[in-house]
């Protein structure tokens, strides 16, 4: 694997600002009550995403959590079905079913967002036990949060992918936070990758910056295509909007949210690719205006798709 | 008598019950710097103090087992899991160790646990953050549960289930954690286990109904009496070991029976009822007994006004035992 062209820094840098609009656009409707339930938004960390990504085809699987828009997008999913499901709409993917925390695109390997702290965790190795199993050079990729390392699925995930030498990245993102907790709460060490060695894998730790994640995640998917085994990722990143969307963060305090704010994976990537040339503020305006065209219609997409109808409800529950 | 919100009067059990007793003390996520993810506990880590009001990490087997293990110790844990959804990670600690630990180990030691969780749709929060499983743990022997309708009656069987030395899992709906209502000041406010409280007398039919359902059947009973219906309703507050005798008696006077609650109405707890009733007191009944429930369907995002069984459910229930002579 070598450095990535220009082309494919642009191509990061687009797909980072992509994510982080489709977030700002989802908090915007959510906020006016056209999306309901929960929103648990990733801005601030999306250079995992689009850095993970760039190694996976459409094959590979990849399995999030409640804060997961980020993976889905850079996974490959359509804004207009994506965005039609968060609308609870019968053309979303999961047939207005699930909203955000349950997005999910197999036929991209996007194996569904999950409601339960380190529920995801082991169904994502099931992935990578499938491919090994079926003898494809498949990987699978189990995305989670720095509190969902200590649930016991985690542990027992970590245990089982090593011992049975699985095809899968476990990929923490360490924002600090979970839920109300901080990090200091709910566990003792600072790197989370050092719980790696307890399993006989690696464990790597990487800043928030999109270049570092690729080839931290070029050298994992790698290890995994060949049968070389799993490794726990660790990215050190902050939550920007709390836990949810609405969380005005009072336990956290004005002054150290707008220290983290001020650390921004976009901005800084977007500040070197100007400095190189790479990337002119002409380029900038074109793809935020697409960016920002794809959304609007995304978003009347959504809005015109009707609700399913209540006879749909328990449409195939069995097969 | 003051008027409290539901969720502030659980807060108002938990101090007291702290302020009484040394040896209970809280435990779970986000209970206690941030007073619990709905409020349940704001201001006891400042009152109590990290040793008394523990924050854990998000461990739901393990905290729970390790409440179990205080319990069989000599302490009184209150565990709250943040949605009952949840409480699944937990099952093993709930369902094979403190349900049976004093019976397999010959009863050398009680299990004063309690183990809070809220139900219930509502937030359209999707298939699993809504669910009401109080079914499953009612089918456990060696374990109570309890759900309450109201903030009188939330605080008054909170306290009750922390000074009970039997295992109680208690179950509130997050629909209800805003609702308002008198309750008594002063410490001494218990309203016992096992027992249910006829929550409105009538004549016509009787409706047994559990947390929210129970404010909903009473809305029910209001509408129906405008159209000389009278419908009593009886809440059976525990649903485990549930007032036989309350519900026999009731039915024994109307001769109509409806049961209502918000869980899926296939195996919930009022087939139990209903077929209690059918093995006992059979000829007491005029009209086949009706149920409302949820349909037997993971709850739906979008669809969830109309997945959730609410006031008309109740009524239509009543009407349709009416309908039977
Ligand atoms: C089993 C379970 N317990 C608790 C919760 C409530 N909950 C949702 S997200 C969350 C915090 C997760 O923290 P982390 O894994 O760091 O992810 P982040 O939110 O920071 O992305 C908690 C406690 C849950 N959804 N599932
Ligand atoms: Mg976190």
């Amino acid at each position: 694997m070598g450095k990535p062209s220009k082309e494919t820094m642009i191509d990061f840098y687009r797909r980072m600002v992509r994510i982080r609009r489709a977030e700002e656009k989802l908090m915007e409707v959510f906020s006016a009550g056209e999306i309901l339930g929960f929103l648990h938004v990733s801005i601030g960390q999306e250079a995992a995403p689009v850095g993970v990504c760039a190694h996976l085809r459409d094959d590979d699987y990849i399995g999030t959590t409640h804060r997961g828009h980020g993976y889905a997008i850079a996974k490959g999913i359509e804004l207009k079905r994506a965005m039609a499901e968060l609308f609870g709409r019968r053309d979303g993917y999961c047939m207005g079913r699930s909203g955000s925390m349950h997005l999910a695109d197999l036929s991209k390997g996007i194996m569904g967002a999950n409601g339960i702290v380190g529920g995801g965790i082991p169904i994502v190795a099931g992935a990578g036990f499938a491919a090994k199993y079926k003898g494809t050079d498949q990987v699978a990729v189990a995305t989670f949060g720095d509190g969902a390392t200590n649930q016991g699925t985690f542990h027992e995930t970590l245990n089982l992918a090593s011992v049975m030498n699985l095809p899968v990245i476990f990929l923490c993102e360490n924002n600090g936070w979970a839920e109300f907790s901080p990090r200091p709460v709910h566990a003792k060490i600072e790197n989370l990758a050092d719980r790696a060695a307890s399993y006989g894998m690696p464990g790597v730790i990487v800043k928030n910056d999109v270049i570092d994640i690729y080839e931290a995640c070029g050298e994992a998917v790698e290890r995994a295509r060949k049968g070389a085994g799993p490794t726990l990722v660790e990215v050190k990143c902050d939550r920007w909007y709390g836990h949810y969307v609405g969380d005005a963060q009072k336990y956290r305090g004005k002054e150290k949210v707008d220290e983290a704010m001020a650390k921004d994976c976009i901005k800084e990537f977007e500040a070197r690719l100007l400095k190189e040339k790479i990337l002119r503020p002409a380029d900038i305006e074109k793809i935020e205006t697409d960016i920002r065209s794809e959304l609007e219609e995304a978003v009347n997409f959504a809005r015109q798709c009707p609700y399913p109808g209540p006879e749909e409800m328990a449409a195939g529950l069995y097969v | 008598m003051k008027d409290v919100r539901y969720i502030f009067a659980i807060k108002e059990a938990l101090e007291e019950e702290m302020e009484r007793d040394e040896s209970v003390f809280l435990l779970g996520e986000d209970v206690g710097l941030a007073g619990g993810s709905f409020g349940a506990s704001r201001d006891l880590f400042k009152k109590f103090g990290p040793r008394r009001v523990v924050d854990t990490p998000i461990s739901e087997a393990s905290l729970t087992s390790m409440a179990a293990g205080a319990a069989s110790c000599g302490l009184r844990p209150v565990v709250e899991i943040m949605f009952m959804d949840f409480v699944t990670c937990a099952m093993d600690s709930i369902v094979n160790q403190i349900a049976k630990m004093r019976y397999m180990f010959g009863n050398q030691f009680s299990m004063p646990i309690v183990v809070r969780m809220p139900e219930g749709a509502g937030l359209n929060a999707g298939p699993q953050h809504s669910q009401c499983l109080e079914a499953w743990f009612a089918h456990v022997p060696g374990l109570k549960v309890v759900m309450a309708a109201n903030p009188y009656d939330v605080k008054g069987l909170l306290k009750s289930a922390i000074r009970d030395d039997n295992p109680v899992v208690f179950i509130e709906n997050k629909t209800l954690h805003a609702m308002k209502g008198q309750v008594p000041e002063g410490a001494d406010h218990l309203i016992p286990l096992g027992k249910a409280d006829v929550k409105r007398q009538g004549s016509d039919v009787t409706v047994v109904a559990v947390s929210r359902l129970v404010n909903e059947a009473l809305r029910a009973a209001a509408d129906l009496e405008k159209e000389g219906v009278s419908v009593e309703v009886v809440d059976l507050m525990t649903v485990q070991p549930w007032d036989k005798e309350a519900v026999f008696n009731s039915v024994g006077k109307t001769h109509r029976l409806v049961i209502a609650h918000e869980a899926t109405k296939q195996f919930g707890i009022g087939a139990e009822v209903a077929a209690s009733v059918a093995e006992e007191i059979l000829d007491e009944l005029d009209a086949p007994v009706m149920r409302v429930g949820a349909p037997f369907v993971p709850i739906h995002y979008s669809l969830e006004k109309v997945y959730v069984p609410g006031v008309e459910d109740v009524k239509k229930a009543v009407r349709a035992t009416l309908q039977r002579a």
